[in-house]
């Protein structure tokens, strides 16, 4: 067997064992949460009775480990249960919210990845000079600046003041590619901003560090510009750790999005999972940290075996 | 004056260092070198690290490496001064007039990209060929230089070949965008010796075929003499002395010069083998953890008290993990080490005190052997505390006497190890052996990172004590002429196997075998036509076969 084909089949099983692991911690957690679901349905003027009642409806009174079996079996056969606060079918109404929460993320990935990419090459370029100290500094500045403050200064500025774009980012189904994306412009910007540091100084890091290697100084030596010798030789030799931590952001554009989506009020996951948390709604909890965990450890996966694929001497063996 | 490709006049080149604890500061590396090369030739800039022969040679690009800089003189390449000119005008001649093959191919090659992509690189940059012609060309020169299946050698990644026959890729690098100068800064230094050779011809065919210039930079003056018309000795930034290649050789007029010409004239007569060996390797058959093949086979070897055994060979031959059995580093599959009259436990951990001190070690890289935020008298301090248990003034005492015995003064007992020269942090490293009083000590490729006069002078200062101390050495080179200098007895190992063992006298006497035979004629000797001589000897020989 081609040793990439081994290694990335490793990397595979790792992550499907970790997600296991996830979804033991994530049912744990829920389940010692304190509070009653029953009891928070009923209200206060409850009686016994009828709290056993409903106890017993919900399947509580089995044992955890029961309950977390039937749960596991139920979400990797596309159940992940119904909601207990309105009745309804946790996949449906989670279908729609995902589906925008990637949304929100695929477009604040394509204008982020590449800007981040490009300012870190830029900055190797002008290393120690101007361009890279402000660059750095920018940077810095914005990931130092909570997000939901730049979300609502931006929506006080550039949606009130200059009504550039519209300050909440509701969307439907019927609206437009264009209408959407017009729509999402603020929690993009704020996304961009609050990712593109960590992704650009790395990447300024990783070809800084490949910048030392003797067959830069050829490149060099060839009459090569100092751009075509960081962008041809510098960053394919570069790119294990950029993955990574692109990776690492891009899992954070999906899963770290709960306040931007609360603050611009967009109906992803992240408002969907506050909404049910204040509510005392297990499986909408468990259903959405598991889709989380699962985003999280697959794009982890996809970083490693592209760092893995980078890798001349796996992909061509002697 | 239409003959002449290169010119340099007065050329001066700074740097700014950074020394620990004091301000930064300029230092002037070259002082006013001048020369000229006509078309076709063949310089050979020769010295000892520091002599600024890698910075003259990379000044010829107007490129200066790291925080060097051109402070002064005149450069020019056909006609054209290029000092003064513009980085648009040094990238126009970079690459396609001038062309560099570096020390160490395998650092040079960018890993991700396939060979070819990399040789033509520069040629299509510049616009000399297009890609199609740049390929063919590619191809021709992987022929001439002799490298297997020279149609496919390209597609290939940098590590899918050898050492050996990517130096020969690099120098098809640096002749594709056919230039009129190529600068090799020792390209064959990080080679075997047997590889050496080939290389070294290809590189002297490949000169002569295109009728390109080229200044040849290396320390090793037999190598030199082999490709060069003239010879420019160099020594910390001075010119020591210039001229053909035949007068440094057998006519040098500078004292430095015949210094150099005459270092390996080190002699050392072997002692016999006595009846009780020091140290015993018996059947030693090792393997790495992990693998499942073999590094060592049967390897078997004696040393005797007060004497040295050499054991010698190419890299990957097994001279180093045979340290490794011996130090207990790596527990061997099968075999015995006998030390001083008893079996010693082959792992690390089942050795007693004794059996760590009876047995030290040297390194190659005395820099990474010596921990760099402690003073030279801690360093030689730490074995007289650990074995001996001294104390205050009694422990400083030996030090100072062990830092006679090295012939550093008492001065630098406070030092660290980075205001140490390379042979003085080997010195230190020596003097923390012998502050044990073992009876053997291994070493492991002490004088390669050396220069020849600086190696010699270790070497000298090991035989005086041994004389002293009566200590043994087993001392692991690939550098015959080493061996020559202070074997008693010697082991040529190829492969894992010991090939041929013996007295000096014996190994180094014929009728030898092959590879001990090939070994042997590799080693290249300080006189014209050596190259010629060995290259056309074996194409006789495998003729003859």
């Amino acid at each position: 067997m081609h040793p990439v084909l081994k290694l990335v089949a490793q990397r595979l099983a790792l992550s499907t064992l970790l997600l296991l692991a996830a979804s033991v911690l994530i049912f744990a957690g829920t389940t010692i949460l304190p509070g009653d679901v029953a009891q928070n349905i009923l209200g206060q003027s409850a009686t016994p009775e009828s709290l056993a009642n409903l106890r017993k409806e919900l399947g509580m009174d089995q044992p955890a480990t029961t309950r977390y079996f039937n749960w596991l079996f139920g979400a990797l056969q596309g159940d992940l249960g119904t909601a207990l606060t309105n009745g309804r079918d946790i996949v449906d109404s989670l279908g729609g919210r995902l589906k925008n929460t990637l949304f929100l993320a695929f477009w604040a990935a394509v204008v982020a990845v590449p800007l981040a990419i490009f300012l870190g090459l830029l900055a190797v370029r002008y290393r120690e000079r101007w361009p890279d100290k402000l660059i750095s500094a920018v940077t810095l500045a914005s990931i130092s600046v909570p997000e939901f403050l730049i979300g609502y200064v931006l929506m006080y500025y550039v949606g009130v003041k200059l009504g550039w774009a519209p300050t909440v980012s509701t969307i439907y189904d019927s609206m437009s590619l264009g209408e959407k994306l017009s729509a999402i412009a603020l929690p993009v910007t704020v996304l961009t901003m609050v990712v593109l540091a960590h992704m650009m100084r790395m990447t300024r890091a990783a070809i800084l560090n490949v910048m030392q290697s003797a067959y830069i100084e050829t490149a060099e030596l060839k009459g090569l510009t100092s751009f075509q010798v960081i962008a041809r030789h510098a960053f394919p030799n570069a790119i294990a750790p950029v993955v990574n931590v692109v990776m690492l952001n891009l899992a954070y554009l999906v899963v770290g999005v709960v306040v931007v989506e609360v603050v611009f009020v967009y109906p992803g996951m992240g408002q969907y999972l506050v909404d049910h948390v204040a509510k005392r709604d297990v499986p909408v909890v468990q259903a959405c940290g598991l889709i989380f965990a699962a985003v999280y450890i697959g794009l982890n996966m996809v970083a490693d075996i592209v760092s893995i694929l980078a890798n001349p001497r796996l992909r061509h063996p002697k | 004056m239409s003959d002449t490709l290169l010119k340099v006049e007065d050329l001066k080149i700074g740097a700014r260092i950074y020394p620990p604890g004091e301000k930064p500061r300029n230092i002037d590396i070259v002082h006013g070198v001048s020369f000229e090369l006509e078309k076709g030739k063949v310089l050979g800039l020769i010295g000892e690290s520091g002599a600024g022969k890698s910075t003259i040679g990379l000044a010829s690009m107007a490129y200066g490496r790291g925080g060097v800089e051109i402070t002064g003189g005149k450069v020019w390449v056909n006609g054209r001064e290029i000092l003064g000119t513009n980085l648009r005008d040094l990238r126009k001649l970079r690459g396609t007039e001038v062309t560099y093959v570096s020390q160490s191919a395998a650092a040079s090659f960018n890993p991700a990209k396939k060979i070819m992509e990399q040789v033509i690189e520069a040629s299509l940059h510049q616009g000399k060929f297009s890609k199609k012609e740049a390929e063919a060309r590619a191809v021709e020169l992987f022929t001439k230089l002799g490298l297997p299946d020279p149609e496919n050698i390209g597609n290939r990644y940098p590590h899918q070949v050898s050492g050996g026959q990517l130096q020969r890729c690099m120098t098809a690098l640096a002749l594709c965008p056919e230039p009129d100068l190529v600068v090799f800064d020792e390209p064959t230094t990080a080679l075997d010796v047997t590889t050496q050779i080939d290389v070294l011809m290809a590189i002297k065919d490949a000169i002569r075929d295109t009728g390109v210039a080229a200044l040849y930079i290396t320390h090793d003056l037999a190598v030199v003499a082999q490709v060069s018309d003239e010879i420019m000795v160099l020594r910390m930034g001075d010119m020591v002395e210039h001229g053909t290649t035949d007068q440094i050789i057998n006519h040098p007029v500078e004292e430095y010069t015949r210094d150099l010409v005459s270092v390996r004239s080190t002699q050392h007569d072997g002692k016999p083998p006595t009846d009780n060996p020091v140290l015993t390797v018996e059947n030693v058959t090792a393997r790495y953890k992990g693998t499942n093949f073999d590094v060592l086979h049967n390897v078997t070897m004696e040393l005797h008290p007060g004497q040295t055994l050499a054991v010698v060979g190419e890299s990957g031959s097994g001279k180093s993990t045979t340290a490794r059995v011996i130090t207990g580093l790596l527990p061997p599959r099968e075999g015995k080490i006998h030390f001083d009259g008893r079996d010693l436990s082959p792992d690390l951990e089942g050795r007693s005190r004794e059996d760590l001190r009876e047995l030290q070690m040297i390194y190659q890289m005395a820099d990474v052997a010596m921990n760099p935020r402690q003073t030279v008298g801690t360093i030689i301090g730490r074995p007289l505390e650990f074995y001996f248990g001294m104390k205050g003034k009694e422990k400083r005492a030996r030090i100072i006497e062990l830092l006679d015995e090295i012939e550093l003064g008492v001065e630098f007992i406070d030092r660290y190890p980075a205001e140490l020269s390379g042979g003085q942090k080997q010195r230190v490293c020596i003097a923390r052996a012998l502050a044990a009083k073992p009876k053997v000590i291994i070493c492991d490729e002490v004088t390669s990172a050396l220069d020849p006069l600086v190696a010699d002078g270790i070497l000298k200062l090991l035989e005086n004590l041994q004389k002293i101390e009566n200590v043994a050495y087993l001392f692991i080179t690939h550098d015959l002429a080493t061996v020559k200098a202070i074997a008693d007895s010697i082991a040529v190992m190829y492969q894992g196997r010991v090939v041929r063992y013996g007295p000096k006298a014996e190994v180094l006497a014929p009728p030898f075998d092959d590879y001990t035979d090939l070994l042997l004629s590799s080693v290249p000797e300080m006189r014209l036509g050596w190259l010629e001589e060995v290259v056309q000897n074996r194409k006789m020989e495998s003729a003859g076969n």
